[in-house]
C-alpha cells in the first residue's frame, strides 16, 4: 500500500530529526557519566531550565531562540559547575555512586520547584512565528525547526568532539575517563576536570533546551518525561559511550515515530521502554557499553 | 532475638495498637495512617535497597499496581467494608510472583543501571495507568466504593490494616537479618561476583528480596487506594512516593531493622507539615529538595549506623584508655 509506505517514510524522516535532538541531550548525560561515573538525573531539568531561559529571552527581549543559545550556554555551564562543586564534590568516594543518583534527583526536584515558583505550572511554548513552517520535499513534510535543530545538534556534537579530541582540557578529560589514577599521576587535577566536565555536560542542555522549547510545549514537570527517555537512550547505547548514545537516540527517535504513525502516539514512549527491557535481557551492558566492573 | 530487641518490638507495636483508644481524634489517626504506611514502605524498600544493595527507584510502580487492583475490584461495592482487606494477601502474593520475571531482567544490571531500569518501570506503569482507559479510567482516575464503617471509628480498620502490614514488613526484615537469606544478601551487597564465586545462590536470594519488597509495597498501595477512595495515575504511580521511601530508609540507615522506621517517623510528619504550610504555594517542592540534600550531605550513612559507629568509637577509646592506665598495650583494638 503506497499510503502506508508514505506514512512510514514520513515517520522515519521525523524520527531521524527528533533523534538528532535526543542525541544532543544524551551526549551531555553520557559525557558526565563517562568522566565522573555519575548518572545525572538533573540533565532533563537542565534542558527544561534552558527552555525557560530561552522563552524569557524571546518574550522579554525578543531574542531569537537559536541566537539565545549563545547566551544560555554559559549560564547552563555555570549552573552545572556550581552543582558539581557544591553538591557532588563533597560526597565521599565510597558512597558517591549511589548518593550522586539521589543528589542529582534532588537537584532536579529543586530546579522544578524553583521554575514553578517563577513561571507556575502553565504549559509554555516558544513561538517565534516560524515554528510550524515546513518544506515539502518529494511529497514529504520536513519541518524547518526540526531540520535546523538536527543541523545544530550535529554542529554541537562536532564541537564536543573537537573539544574532547583537540584541546588540552579534552585530553585531560579523556585521560580521566580511561584511568583516573594515572591521569592524576600525570598532573591532571580530577576535581577540576570533574567540575568543568559537569559544566560542559550541562552546557549541552542549553541548545537542547532551546530546541525542545520550539518543538514541544513544556512546563516545570516536563523533565520527568524527558529524563526517562534520556536514560533509556544512554543505557541502550551503553553508559559512557557518546557514539553509542547517538546511535541509540536515532534508533529510539525513529522507533517511536514509527510506532506513533502506525499505531498511536500514546504508545510511542512505551515502545522506548520495551526496547530497553529487551536489549537488557539480551545484553545487560547496552549496545556499545564496555563492561565496567560493579556498574553493570 | 535479644531480650532488649523483643522489649523494643513489644513496646513499639503495643503502643501503636493501643493508640487509637487513647488519641481517637480523626486527624491524629489520619496522620498516623500515612506515617505508618511510609514506615511500611521504607521497610519494604529496605529489603531490596538496603539488605541486597539494589537501589530501586521504581517501587511506586508496584504501589500503583496494588492501588489499581483494589480500586478496580471494588469500584462499585465493598460489601461489609472488609473484603478489600481480605484481598490484600492475594494482591501481595500475585505481585510478588508476577514481579519475578521483571526482577530477573532488572537484576541482570547493577547499581546505577539498576536504578535507571527501575525508574523506567515506574514510567511504564504510569503510561499504562494513563492509557489503558477501559481498565484504569485514564487521567480521570477511578474511585473506590465508600465502606459502611461507623463515622466515629471510620479510620480504625485502615489504621489496623496498615499496622498489620507494617508488622509483616518488619517481621520479614527481622527474619532476613537472622536467616541464611540475610547473610547471602549481605554477601551480594558487599561483592556479588565473589559471593557467586563462593557458592551463594545469588539469583535466588535477589529474587526473594525483590518479590518480598514489591509484594509488601503493592499491599500498602492497596490500603492507600481504599483509604483515599479516589486514585489518579499521577498520584498512584508517583515518583515522589519512590523518593519518599528511599529517603526515609537513607535517613534512618539502610540495612538496619529500625532505620527505616526512624526515618519515616521523622520525615512523614515533616512532609505533612510542609504540605500544610506551603502546600498551596510552590515552595513545597523546593523545601523538600532542600531537606533531601541536607540529609544526603550531612548523614550519608543514616542516623542509626552513624550513632552505632560513634558508640563503638567511644567504647574503643575508653578501652584504650583503660588499657593504657593498666600499663598494657594490647587492649586497644
Amino acid at each position: 500500500m503506497p499510503w502506508s509506505l508514505h506514512a512510514l517514510v514520513q515517520a522515519v524522516i521525523l524520527g531521524v530529526l527528533t533523534g538528532g535532538v535526543y542525541a544532543l541531550m544524551a551526549s551531555g548525560q553520557t559525557l558526565i557519566f563517562g568522566i565522573m561515573k555519575v548518572v545525572n538525573l538533573a540533565q532533563a531539568a537542565f534542558v527544561v531550565l534552558a527552555a525557560y531561559l530561552t522563552y524569557s529571552l524571546f518574550t522579554l527581549a525578543g531574542i531569537d531562540p537559536f541566537l539565545s543559545i549563545l547566551i544560555t550556554t554559559p549560564i547552563l555551564f555555570a549552573v552545572g559547575v556550581a552543582i558539581q562543586w557544591t553538591l557532588l564534590r563533597v560526597l565521599r568516594p565510597e558512597d558517591a555512586a549511589e548518593l550522586s543518583l539521589l543528589v542529582t534527583f534532588a537537584a532536579a526536584l529543586g530546579l522544578e520547584g524553583l521554575l514553578e515558583l517563577v513561571y507556575n505550572t502553565t504549559f509554555r511554548s516558544i513561538q517565534p512565528g516560524y515554528e510550524n513552517f515546513s518544506w515539502t520535499v518529494l511529497g514529504y513534510q520536513v519541518n524547518m525547526v526540526r531540520f535546523f535543530a538536527f543541523l545544530l545538534s550535529l554542529t554541537m556534537l562536532g564541537l564536543l568532539y573537537l573539544i574532547l579530541h583537540r584541546t588540552k582540557f579534552g585530553r585531560a578529560v579523556r585521560a580521566t575517563v580511561q584511568n583516573p589514577m594515572s591521569a592524576q599521576l600525570l598532573g591532571v587535577n580530577p576535581q577540576r576536570v570533574a567540575a568543568l566536565g559537569f559544566g560542559l555536560g550541562a552546557a549541552t542542555a542549553a541548545a537542547a533546551g532551546a530546541i525542545f522549547g520550539l518543538i514541544s510545549p513544556f512546563n516545570p514537570g516536563s523533565h520527568y518525561d524527558l529524563i526517562s527517555r534520556l536514560l533509556t537512550i544512554v543505557v541502550l547505547g551503553g553508559l559512557g559511550s557518546i557514539g553509542g548514545s547517538i546511535i541509540a537516540a536515532l534508533v529510539m527517535g525513529v522507533g517511536s515515530a514509527v510506532v506513533a504513525a502506525l499505531a498511536s502516539p500514546i504508545w510511542s514512549d512505551f515502545a522506548f521502554f520495551v526496547v530497553l527491557l529487551l536489549v537488557l535481557l539480551l545484553r545487560p551492558r547496552g549496545l556499545f557499553g564496555a563492561r565496567v566492573r560493579g556498574a553493570i | 532475638m535479644t531480650a532488649a530487641g523483643l522489649l523494643r518490638a513489644v513496646i513499639f507495636f503495643g503502643a501503636l495498637t493501643l493508640l487509637p483508644f487513647v488519641f481517637g481524634e480523626q486527624w491524629v489517626l489520619n496522620s498516623l495512617i500515612f506515617t505508618l504506611m511510609y514506615v511500611g514502605l521504607a521497610s519494604a524498600w529496605n529489603l531490596l535497597g538496603g539488605y541486597a544493595g539494589y537501589p530501586s527507584l521504581g517501587h511506586a510502580a508496584f504501589f500503583g499496581v496494588g492501588a489499581y487492583a483494589i480500586a478496580i475490584v471494588f469500584e462499585n461495592s465493598v460489601g461489609s467494608g472488609y473484603p478489600p482487606f481480605f484481598l490484600l494477601p492475594l494482591i501481595g502474593l500475585a505481585t510478588a510472583l508476577l514481579s519475578v520475571p521483571i526482577g530477573w531482567v532488572a537484576m541482570r544490571t547493577r547499581a546505577d543501571v539498576f536504578a535507571i531500569v527501575t525508574i523506567t518501570l515506574l514510567f511504564i506503569a504510569q503510561t499504562l495507568a494513563f492509557n489503558l482507559r477501559a481498565v484504569t479510567g485514564g487521567a480521570q482516575g477511578i474511585s473506590v466504593a465508600v465502606p459502611p464503617f461507623p463515622v466515629e471509628t471510620y479510620n480504625w480498620p485502615f489504621y489496623y490494616a496498615v499496622l498489620a502490614l507494617l508488622a509483616l514488613a518488619m517481621g520479614i526484615s527481622f527474619y532476613f537479618r537472622r536467616s541464611k537469606i540475610g547473610l547471602s544478601l549481605s554477601a551480594v551487597r558487599a561483592d556479588e561476583d565473589k559471593a557467586h564465586g563462593v557458592g551463594v545462590r545469588v539469583t535466588g536470594v535477589k529474587l526473594i528480596a525483590f518479590g518480598a519488597s514489591v509484594g509488601l509495597t503493592a499491599m500498602l498501595g492497596g490500603v492507600w487506594a481504599y483509604y483515599v477512595g479516589f486514585i489518579y495515575p499521577q498520584f498512584a504511580v508517583d515518583p515522589l512516593v519512590t523518593i519518599g521511601m528511599v529517603l526515609m530508609a537513607f535517613l534512618g540507615g539502610r540495612a538496619t531493622l529500625w532505620g527505616p522506621v526512624i526515618g519515616a517517623f521523622i520525615l512523614v510528619p515533616a512532609q505533612q507539615y510542609f504540605a500544610y504550610e506551603f502546600g498551596a504555594s510552590h515552595v513545597y517542592l523546593v523545601a523538600y529538595a532542600a531537606i533531601f540534600l541536607i540529609i544526603m550531605l550531612l548523614l550519608p550513612r543514616g542516623i542509626l549506623p552513624t550513632i552505632s559507629d560513634r558508640l563503638r568509637m567511644r567504647r574503643r577509646r575508653r578501652q584504650g584508655a583503660q588499657a593504657k592506665s593498666h600499663g598494657a598495650i594490647g587492649g586497644a583494638k
